[in-house]
């Protein structure tokens, strides 16, 4: 068994572990990544590339605000990136849409938009509520089926296989340590430092970050962390590459700059990452019926994954006060806030401190309210 | 390059490349109709406009992607040729509804 120090561990080596760690390592702090490797079902897995704010907030106005945040930190963040490896990652924020196929969908959208622009503290931003013309002038190639949609400037989509590559080599070219096949099995707090087993060593840290996604709720107790999070199983479809024809990327379908389709994705209460027909065939139909043109195209791929869910659906972040220095990230947006956690999570935790008026309310304390009678 | 065995029997049909008649075998594939024929390439792929040549012959490799009478990316190598057959080179990806 070897033994090795690092001032900050991050367990972890997702799109979550992967940003924050690179965050750090550009504060010029000793960080090393544990990872299970390649192999891990990450939640990364299930992603969509998409860089998204719309719809997302409700029930927490503060979560509407990081995820504008998180949108408008993408240029730099992809500047960075490619700075740092050359790598472009084919950051695009020309606005998204959220297309509805009947009125009543479109009704319950733009119902759901205003009460979650409606909510005290929500940041201003734009969207609008479109119909079929308004909608088609934007994206010629919508079906008759298609009542109208939402729309929003401040969407985007980013290619996140370049992304979660540029993270990692980014990591390393600032002198961060990435450690493959090292799944992190036990946490102890033990005279000020961390340390943790994995079958082939242990690593001593003076610092833990959690990004393990679903594997946080067996190693968050282990160091005072409460992080009650679960599964949710994703499907997700790919054609084959097509010349573009998609300006905007659609919440359900987009165009990757190589010119693959994806079309996605589901939300299901399953814990096992298998694809189904059944899914898969409700994915594909709704896309078609948003693009008819699309149903001559050849599907190359399609797999599931799980992602992983809070009870709110919103992200924890949360420090342990029993080990100082433990903290938790964990969030259903790795991609959107990738930015977020390289250039604001990262240098708190470097300074030792997820500040309270910014934090608080991602804490897993939000949970802790005794149950209604 | 490629020659046809002498053996090789089989009444021959037309079909045309890119709008220019090309003669073949009836039991030909479209791939092999083309390589026999001469062509350099049959696609440009679509992320660096690379030209390609069908490879694998099998089905495995899709680099014979054509278009074949308006269908965009088939297999060259999976689809007998047929009398009046159009084919053209698949200049990148597939066009959406082609």
């Amino acid at each position: 068994m070897t033994a090795s120090e690092f001032e900050i561990a991050v367990i972890g080596g997702g799109l979550v572990g992967a940003a924050i760690a690179y965050g750090l390592a550009r504060e010029g702090r000793p960080v090393a990544v544990l990872d299970e490797g390649d192999i891990a079902m990450r939640a990364s897995r299930g992603n969509f590339g998409l860089v998204w704010v719309q719809s997302k907030g409700l029930g927490m106005a503060e979560y509407a605000g990081w995820s504008v945040r998180g949108a408008g930190l993408w240029p730099q963040l992809a500047a960075a990136l490619q700075a740092d490896t050359g790598l472009d990652v084919r950051l695009e924020q020309p606005g998204g849409f959220h297309i509805a196929l009947s009125e009543t969908e479109l009704e319950r959208r733009a119902a759901m938009l205003m009460r979650l622009h409606n909510q005290p503290g929500t940041i201003r931003y734009d969207y609008e509520i479109l119909d079929h013309a308004r909608t088609r002038a934007m994206l010629p190639e919508i079906g008759p089926e298609v009542a109208g949609s939402s729309y929003c400037p401040l969407d985007g989509h980013v290619n996140s296989l370049r992304l979660f590559r540029a993270l990692h080599i980014a990591l390393g070219r600032h002198g961060g340590t990435y450690l493959p096949g090292q799944p992190a099995q036990k946490l102890r707090y033990h005279g000020g430092e961390f340390r943790i087993t994995t079958p082939s060593s242990e690593i001593r840290a003076g610092k833990v970050v959690l990004a393990a996604g679903n594997g946080n709720a067996r190693l968050g107790p282990m160091v005072g962390l409460d992080v009650p999070v679960r599964p949710q199983r994703g499907q997700v479809v790919v054609t084959e590459r097509t010349a573009p024809f998609l300006r905007y990327p659609v919440v359900t379908v987009r165009q990757t700059d190589e010119g693959s389709l994806l079309l996605g994705d589901s939300v299901e209460e399953e814990t096992d990452a298998t694809v189904g027909p059944a899914v898969v065939s409700v994915i594909a139909d709704r896309a078609a019926r948003m693009f008819p043109r699309l149903a001559s195209l050849n599907v190359v791929r399609s797999w599931a994954a799980l992602r992983v869910m809070t009870k709110d659906g919103f992200p924890i972040y949360d420090q342990s006060a029993d080990c100082p220095g433990a903290f938790v990230a964990t969030c259903h947006s790795g991609v959107t806030l990738a930015g977020t956690h390289a250039f604001v999570v990262a240098p708190r935790i470097a300074e030792g401190v997820l500040p309270q008026e910014e934090f608080e309310v991602f804490s897993a304390k939000r949970f802790h309210v005794p149950a209604a009678a | 390059m490629f020659r046809r065995l002498p053996e090789a029997g089989g009444s021959t049909v037309t079909i045309t490349l890119d709008g220019c008649p090309v003669t073949a075998r009836t039991g030909d594939s479209i791939a092999a109709a083309l390589i026999a024929a001469g062509i350099g390439h049959c696609r440009l792929t679509p992320v660096s406009g690379t030209p390609r040549a069908p490879y694998c012959m099998m089905g495995v490799c899709f680099d014979c992607l054509v278009v074949v009478d308006g269908v965009g990316n088939r297999q060259g190598c999976l689809v007998p040729v047929a009398e009046g057959m159009r084919v053209e080179t698949q200049n990148g990806g597939r066009e959406i509804g082609r």
